[in-house]
């Protein structure tokens, strides 16, 4: 009996369409967002995030309107945030029909963000999510889309998220992130050793060893990806049946 | 067959309903007395913490009707904090008074493990089970949680283990609860879901 690694992939919207950028920079349309999780939901992803990467205020209705047609499609866990500032903004999401809540820019300059939205909803209902770069100063915390250096810690603030009730860490390497070269797992294995929370890598994923690297080395309890899944380079199937065979404990589907 | 189900005021209760409705039941949510005192099969879902859930029944005086229900054998299932209300207290609100329908207490995870316990797990059987009824051994479900409550006779069909061996299915009498997400485990959530409406009708 063992806890399975998860696979999840990661659907970023805009303006109620999936879209993929480059290095955070660059937008490309990959499809219906609808059609997207239930496809995963029917390939036996694990669990689903839906990322509103615009996060105008303008937009936040129609973001909340893809969260709840998104919602229609699974039977599996279902994370949507991006843009979450305000407590109520969580509560719209996990109204809409999302089961978790992810928070970023605003848990950064109000962190007491994170503790309103665990008190509220519980630790399990909300995901502390990080962009984080390797700079001088070490592995830090960037902000707005990755544009913006915090002056934080990556370890530091996951602690500080962690005691603060963030249940799960969505960690992203923005330096791997678009690129395809793989999974910063020295980046992961780092913050893993730091939280007692589970940790779900992101950022670079392009081939299954890549996966199974950020689970062996990399200490990953999940691992994110999105467009080698959006253009079906990649089944989730095929993916969990290669981890599978070499030991990673995976949740076949039947 | 209608399924009323339980609304205290914090659950997350569209996703279980649309999975209740998708095996052709007909859902209510109920938030009076009234409604579970004429209740033919209740549902208990419930996310967050123990003492906003046992509050949220108490303030809507629904903690005597619920016990009197389930003393009279209406068939519940309570999934997640529904199980966890279904015991005598928790060390996550300790003070609060649960359900006390199983006289035990909800522990915390201990520290040896990651806590929140998220993600898919399996399953330690340990007797015949009502809810599992044809689901493979070695079939995972959907947990999210940070409390427990340890594996006992004679209430616990099924175990799971993550720093101790806690109750992850729950079959007593009338009274059937899962510490996982039925909702949110695929396709053999929903086979469980499916095994309850059967057992209850």
């Amino acid at each position: 009996m063992t806890l399975a690694r998860r696979i999840i992939p990661c659907l970023d919207v805009d303006a109620g369409r999936v879209v993929k950028g480059v290095e955070f920079a660059g937008l490309r349309d990959m499809g219906d967002p609808e059609e997207l999780a239930a496809r995963y939901n029917r390939e036996g992803a694990d669990e689903l995030i839906l990322l509103d990467i615009t996060a105008s205020r303008d937009g936040r209705a129609t973001f909340l309107e893809t969260v709840s047609r998104v919602a229609q499609q699974l039977n599996i866990p279902f994370t949507a945030g991006g843009g979450i500032r305000r407590l109520e903004d969580g509560h719209a999401v996990l109204r809409a029909g999302a089961d978790k809540v992810t928070v970023n820019t605003a848990a950064v300059a109000r962190p007491e963000l994170i503790s309103e939205l665990a008190a509220q909803f519980g630790s399990q209902a909300v995901v502390l999510s990080m962009d984080v770069k390797k700079t001088n100063a070490g592995w830090e915390v960037f902000v707005r889309g990755g544009a913006e250096s915090s002056g934080r810690d990556a370890a530091a603030w996951a602690r500080e998220g962690v005691s603060r009730g963030a249940g799960e860490i969505l960690l992203t390497s923005i330096d791997r992130d678009g690129t395809c070269s793989g999974f910063d797992c020295g980046l992961t294995a780092a913050i893993a050793a730091q939280v007692s929370v589970p940790v779900i890598a992101s950022g670079g994923a392009k081939t299954f060893d890549d996966f199974l690297a950020v689970f062996g080395e990399g200490q990953a309890d999940a691992a994110l990806a999105a467009s080698i899944f959006h253009t079906a380079e990649h089944s989730i199937g095929a993916l969990k049946t290669y981890l599978a065979g070499r030991g990673v404990p995976v949740r076949l589907s039947r | 067959m209608k399924v009323s189900i339980i609304d205290y005021g914090a659950g997350n209760l569209p996703s279980v309903e649309r999975a209740l409705r998708t095996l052709g039941s007909d859902t209510e949510c109920v938030t009076r007395p009234e409604e579970i005192a004429k209740a033919s099969t209740l549902v208990l879902p419930g996310v967050g913490h123990f003492s906003a859930f046992v509050t949220g029944l108490r303030e809507r005086n629904l903690t005597a009707t619920l016990r009197d229900a389930i003393a009279r054998g209406v068939p519940i299932l309570g999934i997640c904090l529904g199980l966890q209300a279904m015991f005598s207290s928790s060390e996550e609100a300790p003070g609060e008074r649960g359900l006390d329908l199983i006289h035990e207490n909800v522990q915390a995870l201990p520290s040896t493990v990651k806590s929140p316990h998220i993600g898919w797990n399996q399953l330690r059987r340990l007797r015949e089970s009502v809810l599992l009824r044809d689901i493979p051994e070695d079939a995972y479900f959907y947990f999210a949680h940070s409390y427990a409550a340890a594996a006992g006779e004679p209430h616990t069909a099924a175990a799971c283990d993550h720093g101790f061996p806690f109750a992850a299915v729950v079959e007593q009498n009338n009274l059937m609860a899962v510490q996982f997400h039925p909702e949110k485990s695929g396709e053999v959530g929903s086979r469980v879901l499916r095994n309850f409406l059967e057992w209850a009708q």
